[in-house]
């Protein structure tokens, strides 16, 4: 029991990270009807800012209270990572808008492709690693043999990714940018017709996505500790797994594949095997969109003829 | 965005201006500084230079792209532009496709003399031998092109995991032979029938799906045998992979110097690059079977069925064509193609690991068929030829050092500008290098088709 307890915590942590990234998924297709294929590598690219900014807040300009220092991490990263979120979207996806419908999932792959390696390039191909900090947490459980432990980094991760999801859902469901993002997806050349900026809210559904992409980049930095420039395909492909899940298009769909993923992924390195929990993960993408591939929570797809 | 903007010089700089501020917050964490491992934990290495060098090359770049692009809208406004008038269907055989049938003869003629040009150029078998690997791993391309063109390019199916077909043929031919010992020539036909099946397996239970969601099934699946391959250790090597793999014969005669070698039987002097001739036109044989195969096979009713299908699935259905054995005779020829070349692979190498199966394989196999025109026989060769000798090329780069200064390696940059390529690409010339077709059937004269007119597929 005091197992199960423990995993559940760690699970719903992982949960928490897939969710965020999946949220980006999620939203552009639903918008545009293309997966995101780049979408990991932008997570992993959200990661490396976090690293670097850390390293100059904490080394040069010398915080020292580690809270302030990843607030500003946090901002920094997820204001450069909308910026890279934004280019792409510019570079390598607007101009493929009304092409033949592979050009945009190619065009997905080249610039993951082209992330991961300019990564690599720009800064080597080791293993990053941050000097641990936020150690200690509390107790759960004081069983024989055995401590459920609550870490306060999971309380952290869990925390800000329930306060940055409040955000987001006020965001998309209250405001105005919101209303023409739901829009656009239930219709985009209504939506123009209606006055709706398309392209302008397109951008920023790729700005929203890859801002929260960069949460769950400085989050899994602070979790693991660890970062290197091939550590955004696996996630990547977790999330976009997530997504599916629960539904895609559908935003808290997308929140509840993730912590299903988390979960899964979480429970299945423990009681079976851990060399096989990323062949788990992509069988359950793969048994999903087969048997239902319309998800938990999403709409099922009509064919138009 | 194109049409309301003036063209003066203020405007430009401004623009390029943006553009330069742009790439500064693109790269401002992580080209100017470096992490580097240090003694206590990393340390950041300044590198402003990099970042304005970078910064100003974007600032120049837009505003010679303005620039050219104001004249061209310039031009423009003359004469009427060309996507306006109506473009006829049957259009004449224009210079595309002029140049894809010379293009055919030229590289048939190079790749049946290749070891003999490169061994007058380079004045020996022996220092011959960089381009006659050269030329062999080109072909492989070659040869995986052509077997996913089935897939992708006929069937209209989209196929992310082709890779694993490709392990699936060099893991039967290493297993097969270090354990039964089976010779190369039994396990190439065996390779090809197991990849076939393997390929009957996976097909079958994403025939439903569609589009971006088939793809990513198959990429699914490419990842999952890559991963049992890693983790099986007992049967695969794991990580580790497969070593010491028997050495392809001439038939039942081993390139050996000893009695009964090829050399000493055929009245040679022994030189170990006979083998890798001999390996060079195996491997062309083996490309331009699959070729032979797909041209005819296009012919045939199930060719004719993969096209129809690619062009409208209900329309298929309705006419009664029975899509559920259409798309895995695609699936499975496709497979039996990367399954015969794995095994190829395999007797080359003489050592295989997961390492060689990754999801990047897979994504370089399909930017060949998709540069090269989907469909399109001679463009997927053509795009063989640069996507892999290409980055050949950065290779021999060296003298750049002495611009970007020391230890600047040219071929760290190789899969950089790879995925660069393919966005590039996808945004100019999202048709690929062929973009005219000949129609398979037709009535009266085949007169060449756009590629624009070709459907790509739901599947």
């Amino acid at each position: 029991m005091d197992v199960f307890l423990q995993q559940l915590i760690n699970g719903l942590t992982l949960g928490s990270i897939y969710g965020l990234i999946a949220i980006g998924y999620t939203m552009v297709f639903g918008i545009i009807g293309m997966v995101n294929f780049a979408h990991g590598d932008v997570f992993m690219v959200s990661s490396f800012i976090a690293l670097i900014a850390f390293l100059i807040l904490t080394a040069w300009l010398g915080i020292s209270s580690v809270a302030l220092a990843l607030l500003l991490v946090l901002v920094i990263s997820m204001a450069l990572t909308a910026l890279w979120g934004w280019a792409i979207e510019r570079v390598a996806y607007r101009p493929l808008r009304g092409s033949f419908r592979l050009a945009p999932l190619i065009s997905a792959i080249g610039v993951s492709i082209f992330l991961s390696n300019f990564v690599q390039v720009a800064q080597g191909a080791r293993n990053k690693s941050l000097p641990p900090m936020l150690e200690g947490g509390i107790a759960l459980t004081q069983g024989e043999g055995y401590t459920v432990f609550l870490s306060y980094k999971q309380c952290l991760i869990v925390g800000v990714t329930v306060a940055l999801l409040t955000g987001f859902w006020y965001l998309v469901q209250r405001t105005p940018f919101g209303r023409a993002q739901r829009a656009c997806e239930q219709d985009r050349k209504m939506a123009a017709l209606l006055g709706i900026d398309v392209d302008r809210t397109i951008s920023l559904t790729f700005v929203l996505g890859a801002a929260l992409a960069a949460v769950a980049g400085v989050l899994y930095l602070l979790y693991y500790g660890v970062v290197s420039f091939s550590d955004g395909f696996v996630p990547g492909v977790k999330a976009f797994t997530a997504a599916v899940l629960g539904g895609i298009g559908s935003l808290p769909g997308a929140v509840l594949g993730g912590l299903i993923i988390g979960l899964i992924e979480v429970f299945w390195s423990a009681y079976f095997s851990i060399e096989y929990k990323d062949v788990a993960a992509f069988s359950i993408l793969a048994i999903v969109l087969i048997f239902m591939p319309s998800g938990i929570l999403g709409r099922a797809e009509v064919e138009k003829v | 965005m194109a049409d309301a903007r003036s063209n003066g010089l203020p405007e430009i700089l401004r623009d390029a201006g943006l553009y330069a501020l742009v790439a500064l917050g693109l790269c401002v964490p992580l080209i100017s500084y470096r992490t580097e491992a240090g003694p206590t934990g990393l340390e950041l290495v300044p590198r402003w230079p990099v970042v304005a060098a970078f910064c100003a090359g974007i600032f120049v770049l837009r505003v010679l792209q303005r620039l050219v692009l104001a004249r061209r809208d310039a031009r423009k406004r003359l004469t009427p532009a060309p996507d306006q008038a109506t473009e006829a269907v049957g259009a004449e055989p224009d210079a595309g496709q002029r140049f894809s049938g010379l293009g055919l003869k030229v590289f048939l003629a190079v790749a049946l003399t290749l070891p003999v040009l490169a061994t007058l150029a380079s004045g020996g078998l022996g220092p011959a031998r960089y381009w006659i690997d050269l030329g062999i791993l080109i072909l492989t391309y070659v040869m995986l092109g052509w077997g996913l063109n089935i897939v992708v390019g006929l069937a209209g199916l989209l196929d992310l995991g082709y890779v694993a077909f490709y392990a699936v043929g060099a893991y039967c031919y290493a297993l097969l032979s270090t354990t039964f010992g089976l010779s190369f020539w039994i396990c190439l036909p065996l390779a090809g029938l197991f990849a076939a099946a393997w390929g009957m397996v996976l097909g079958f239970p994403v025939l439903r799906l569609r589009g971006d969601y088939l793809a990513i099934v198959t990429l699914a699946f490419g990842e999952i045998i890559r991963l049992v391959l890693i983790n099986w250790t007992d049967v695969t090597g794991g990580a580790a992979g497969i070593s010491s793999i028997p050495r392809a014969t001439f038939f039942g005669i081993p390139f050996t110097a000893d009695e009964d070698g090829f050399a000493p039987r055929f009245g040679l002097e022994f030189d170990s690059m006979h083998r890798v001739v001999f390996l060079y036109y195996l491997i062309l044989a083996l490309a331009l079977l699959t070729n032979l195969a797909t041209l005819r096979l296009r012919r045939m009713p199930v060719g004719r069925a993969w096209e129809a299908l690619r062009e409208d699935e209900i329309a298929c259905r309705s006419l009664g064509i029975d899509t559920t054995t259409t798309k895995l005779t695609a699936f499975a020829l496709g497979a039996a193609f990367a399954g015969v070349a794995g095994s190829f692979f395999s007797v080359r190498q003489g050592f295989i690991s997961p390492e060689s199966f990754t999801f990047l394989e897979s994504a370089i196999i399909l930017a060949i068929v998709v540069l090269g025109g989907m469909g399109s026989q001679v463009g997927v060769a053509i795009a063989a030829v640069a996507m892999v000798g290409g980055p050949e090329l950065l290779r021999n780069l060296g003298f750049l050092g002495a611009v970007f200064g020391e230890g600047f390696d040219p071929n760290e940059y190789r899969l950089l500008l790879f995925g660069l390529a393919m966005v590039a690409m996808m945004v100019w010339r999202p048709r690929g290098l062929v973009s005219v077709r000949v129609p398979s059937v037709s009535l009266g004269a085949r007169r060449a088709i756009s590629g624009a007119h070709v459907s790509e597929g739901h599947g």
